[in-house]
């Protein structure tokens, strides 16, 4: 990789290495090694202000907060691959996220309680044997439902890794059953975004159930518990875990924009700009979309496995259809098409919305109306995406493209597609 | 002992017909009635019940009222009611007789049974009573409480009876207890048989008991009990509830439970070993079953069924399922009763579900028609759409707080609703969705901030409770047209909106000039503009049209469902799955979208009832199936309408 690359290729490379050996070149190198520098510094700043290492000077809510906004950000870098560069208006993504918790949840809460099980169990005369072991687990944690028994899907519940690989399995599996019907069938554009909605409520209808065997609307809970390190203070897990936040975003940034930045992305953008034609130039467009549907489902899965430890409770109504709008909404706010957009909206908008919803913003007093902006604050969203919407369709990327001097690509009164605030600069130029 | 003293009542009625005055029968049982205990009292009422006299009535009405009383000074009974003096007094004869201090007088007050007893021969005065309310209120009680005590009375009460309705009541309340009471088997099926084609729910009260079953376990083949089937341990019922069984009748010992044999092990613990077994080794089952069984070897702790003992005992045992009834012949009959019955409960089930269907699809076609105009017809996604519907709702309710009385606030609400959300309709046409006609996802994008923001305000300005928006009382109630087909008038209402906004919509787009217009604009802009049709003012009128019928469908939808900012989220998905699944830009697809949608998600329901959750699931699921099959909706456009 050559990190010294310009914006445009030289046009001798650019002809000599058309085959495979041409070495791939990193998209927009200063905006990854920028973007990778600044997680470096943040990682580095919060470790030196957290309780756990440093002076302190931080709550160990507030590192909790910071670790939850980065694996926003990383499901904001999925949204961005499968909207910004595919052209697909997924509202289901969150729906992945949620269910990468709730698969983590389960061992989280099953060896808890198992620890807390044995524990009351081994104060008595006799040892405990497996069977009320596994009997007071179940009381334990189906009690609020009314219910006693294992539900089947608990099944691998008991052991990391097997619940590890669900992590992975289900969103995937899941996203690939659903890509799969929904692009052999040629749905597409808002169409595909009103089928995934509703698949987002289907799931979330079928969580809220008592008998649907995660503890319906009471969801999973104490999951900042970690299991067989009980002694371990909230503050070093907090730091811990938002390490592992950090690190899994520089991971993904890297990959995703070295993903994006070869043929493979330029065949992703061609995809949102024209399928058809990418069709007959004989890609098989649903195999790649179908490929980047089911990653990035995995990589939604991934971070709520990150975030739902460090938020400590998930229920059915985190993966309800408003939470992956929220994320459609981060990603346009932040910038369409351009990674580092994905990052900045996502952490942008919700920690706003959290200091707006906090109760911490202070009122605003109109006279005869006192703007109170715990109220206000969803209206000034909702509205505010108006705006970006209408009058600055690349968000604050946008901002960035002013500062670097680049134009919005002039095709001479030709239209600039369908998906106007996601293109670059570079690829109106010829 | 009761039916003793209906053979006494029954004789003296039917011998001597007149026997004496109440005031004589009175005298000759004084003793009975100031002390009376449950046995003494059978003549006492057999002699009442046939006097004739009318004052019997009142008589036993009082004494079960403990409203008699004695006179202390010389033992005659009176009537007593309250007064400023102590005791109004009525004697026997019906007479005013002045009233009494209440130290005068001592109240009788018969026991709970006697009471009992009073009450069930009051039935027959009352059933017999000039009063035909009263009579028509002692059938009712009868029938809510039948007993078999009652039979008796009410075959003597049919023949006296003038009223034809209420001797038709009579004759059917005499044959339902009948079934179930009568002595004579052949009496009770002829009276199960009598019902034909009947399908009366009280009729199935009846006939349920006769077969209520209760299972048996004995150790012989269960000669002289009335079997419904033959129990196999293992199929028909758990190896648990086997020996559940047998623990309630006695026939085995309790089961030992792991609880208690873990309390017995522990109770044991000499030198860190149980039974010879060492503690620390008692991690599982077997070990523990060994440990007891060695403990009970030695006597140290009670017998008690271990898994062994269980499965011998549940094999030395049939088991059956047995009627409570002991005629074969007339549980025979009441199957085959209710099973007649139960065929034809389920076709009007079947029917009761259609129209169940028919009106759920009524409210998801009422929620979907704006947006078969502005999405199915324009092609515009408008995520607002359900606030629109909200907005409708509330419209509704804040002109019922102005508007005394239901429907005249509704005839105002309806227009009003209409042109609030027809002017909400174009305002984010023309600000918003006009800049993006060309990117369809963007106007998803932003008309769903116009959804989060608008729900935002409703919250604000109405709380996050329901707000009640009544309907008129001409709206309440139901039309039942039998115990199992009934459907709601408000439903009725609505699917009458429904088919209202149908023809409506048919006429607009077919026959009038903006009809015209609209979809000369939708098929080709640039064409219908050169012929001097304004887009933009048609797209805006289009867009107005489809939000104001929102608007109205809130309205609606609002006289049934919970009014909250909420309101419309719920319908959102439903109707572009409703205009998607029929096929976009067709009015009539939009209707057999919602017909589909509504019909299975009845049945879906039907088949997993209380759970309307699963059935929203799987509904969903079967919708993202569906487009599969057929991409393009029910009901596809074709040629160049089709677009694209």
């Amino acid at each position: 990789m050559t990190h010294s690359s310009p914006r445009f290729p030289a046009p001798s490379q650019a002809k000599t290495s058309q085959h495979i050996l041409r070495p791939r070149k990193m998209a927009r190198i200063p905006a990854t090694v920028g973007m990778l520098a600044a997680l470096a510094i943040l990682t580095l700043a919060v470790t030196l202000l957290s309780p756990a290492f440093g002076m302190g000077e931080m709550s160990t809510s507030f590192v909790k907060t910071l670790g939850k906004t980065l694996c926003l950000c990383l499901a904001a870098l999925a949204m961005d691959i499968v909207w910004g560069y595919t052209g697909i208006l997924s509202l289901g993504h969150m729906a992945f996220f949620a269910i990468g918790g709730y698969m983590i949840g389960q061992w989280l809460m099953y060896a808890r309680t198992q620890e807390i099980v044995v524990q009351a169990l081994a104060s008595g005369p006799i040892p405990a044997t497996a069977d009320e072991v596994a009997q007071g687990v179940a009381t334990q944690i189906f009690g609020v439902v009314g219910g006693s028994d294992m539900p089947m899907i608990w099944g691998f519940a008991h052991s990391l890794p097997l619940q590890l690989v669900l992590v992975v399995a289900v969103p995937g599996i899941l996203a690939l059953i659903f890509g799969w019907l929904a692009f052999r069938s040629r749905v597409t554009g808002v169409y595909l975004s009103i089928l995934t909605q509703a698949m987002t409520l289907a799931l979330s209808l079928y969580l809220f159930q008592n008998d649907s065997g995660l503890r319906g609307n009471n969801g999973l809970s104490g999951l900042q518990n970690l299991p067989a390190l009980g002694d371990v203070s909230q503050d070093l897990v907090s730091i811990w875990f938002f390490w592992a936040s950090a690190l899994a975003l520089g991971l993904v940034y890297l990959g995703l924009s070295w993903g994006i930045s070869g043929k493979f992305g330029s065949v992703l953008r061609a995809i949102r700009d024209d399928e058809a034609r990418v069709r007959f130039l004989g890609y098989p467009v649903e195999v790649y979309k179908l490929f980047v549907f089911t990653l990035t489902a995995v990589i939604c899965g991934l971070a709520g496995v990150l975030y739902y430890p460090q938020a400590g409770i998930i229920n059915p109504a985190e993966l309800a259809p408003i939470a992956s709008i929220y994320l459609a909404v981060w990603v346009a706010i932040g910038g369409r098409g351009r990674l580092y957009g994905a990052v900045i909206g996502a952490a942008f908008v919700s920690l706003l919305s959290s200091w707006f919803t906090g109760g911490r913003a202070p009122s605003v007093n109109l006279g005869v109306y006192t703007i109170d902006w715990v109220d206000w604050w969803q209206v000034l969203l909702g509205l505010s995406f108006v705006a970006v919407t209408l009058l600055a369709p690349k968000g604050i990327g946008g901002l960035f493209d002013r500062l670097t001097g680049q134009r919005p690509p002039n095709r001479k009164g030709a239209p600039l597609g369908p998906n106007e605030g996601a293109l670059q600069e570079q690829e109106a130029v010829e | 002992m009761r039916s003793l003293i209906l053979a006494v009542l029954l004789a003296c009625f039917g011998l001597h017909a007149q026997c004496d005055t109440v005031a004589q029968i009175a005298t000759a049982h004084a003793a009975d009635i100031a002390k009376p205990s449950r046995q003494s009292i059978g003549p006492v009422i057999a002699d009442l019940a046939a006097s004739g006299d009318p004052m019997a009535a009142k008589l036993l009405e009082a004494w079960g009222n403990k409203a008699l009383g004695q006179r202390k000074a010389d033992k005659a009974f009176f009537l007593l009611a309250p007064d400023p003096a102590g005791y109004a007094l009525t004697d026997l004869t019906g007479a005013s007789a002045g009233t009494a201090a209440k130290s005068d007088i001592s109240e009788l007050k018969p026991n709970a049974g006697v009471r009992g007893l009073i009450a069930s021969a009051l039935v027959q005065f009352t059933l017999s009573d000039p009063d035909p309310v009263r009579r028509a209120d002692a059938l009712t009680s009868i029938a809510q409480d039948p007993k078999a005590e009652s039979l008796a009375p009410l075959r003597a009460a049919i023949d006296s009876e003038t009223d034809p309705a209420l001797k038709a009541q009579k004759q059917r309340l005499e044959r339902l207890l009948t079934l179930r009471f009568d002595t004579d088997p052949a009496a009770r099926i002829a009276a199960i048989d009598s019902f034909g084609s009947d399908l009366g729910l009280d009729l199935r009260a009846a006939l349920n008991p006769l077969l209520a079953t209760s299972r048996i376990a004995t150790q012989d083949d269960g000669a002289g009990l009335n079997i419904a089937r033959v129990l196999h341990p293992g199929r028909d019922l758990t190896a648990v509830e086997a020996y559940d069984l047998l623990v309630t009748t006695g026939a085995a010992p309790a089961r030992l439970t792991h609880d208690d044999q873990k309390k017995a092990l522990a109770a044991q613990i000499t030198d860190g070993k149980v039974g010879g077994i060492a503690v620390a080794d008692l991690t599982d089952q077997a070990a523990r079953d060994r440990a007891y069984t060695a403990l009970e070897a030695a006597g140290a702790v009670p017998t008690a069924a271990t898994d062994d003992e269980v499965t011998a005992a549940i094999a030395a045992h049939h088991f059956y399922e047995a009627y409570a009834e002991p005629d074969a012949s007339v549980t025979a009959a009441a199957q085959a009763a209710l099973a007649k019955i139960s065929r034809v409960v389920g076709a009007m089930q079947v029917a009761d579900l259609t129209l169940d269907g028919l009106s759920l699809a009524a409210i998801y076609f009422l929620a979907a028609i704006g947006l078969a105009i502005t999405f199915g017809v324009m092609g515009v996604i408008n995520m607002a759409h359900g606030e629109f519907i909200t907005m409708g709702a509330y419209t509704g309710y804040v002109v019922q707080q102005i508007v005394p009385g239901y429907t005249a606030s509704l005839i105002v609400a309806f227009p009003l609703a209409f042109a609030l959300t027809f002017g909400a309709g174009v305002a984010l046409e023309r600000l918003v969705i006009r800049h993006l006609y060309k990117r369809p996802l963007e106007t998803l994008l932003a008309t769903f901030g116009i959804s989060i923001a608008l729900q935002q305000l409703f919250k604000n300005i109405f709380g996050t409770q329901a707000r009640p928006l009544t309907s008129p009382p001409w709206l309440d109630g139901a039309l039942t047209l039998n115990d199992v087909v009934s459907i709601s008038y408000i439903r009725i209402a609505i699917f009458g909106l429904a088919l209202l906004f149908l023809g409506f919509f048919l006429y607009l787009m077919n026959r009038t000039r903006l009809g015209l217009e609209v979809r000369a604009v939708t098929q080709n802009p640039a064409m219908a503009a050169s012929m001097g049709i304004n887009p933009d003012r048609i797209n805006m009128l289009t867009f107005g049209l489809g939000s104001g019928i929102a608007g109205i469908a809130g309205v609606a939808i609002g006289l049934f469902a919970k009014v909250t900012s909420e309101l419309g989220t719920d319908y959102i998905v439903q109707s572009f799955m409703t205009v998607v699944v029929g096929g976009v830009g067709n009015i009539w697809g939009a209707l057999a979208g919602a017909t589909m949608i509504g019909g299975f998600q009845k049945a879906i329901e039907w088949l997993n009832p209380s759970n309307t959750l699963a059935a929203q699931t799987y509904m969903i699921l079967f919708i993202i199936l569906f487009i599969q099959f057929r991409p393009r909706g029910i009901i596809a456009l074709k040629g160049r309408a089709a677009g694209d």
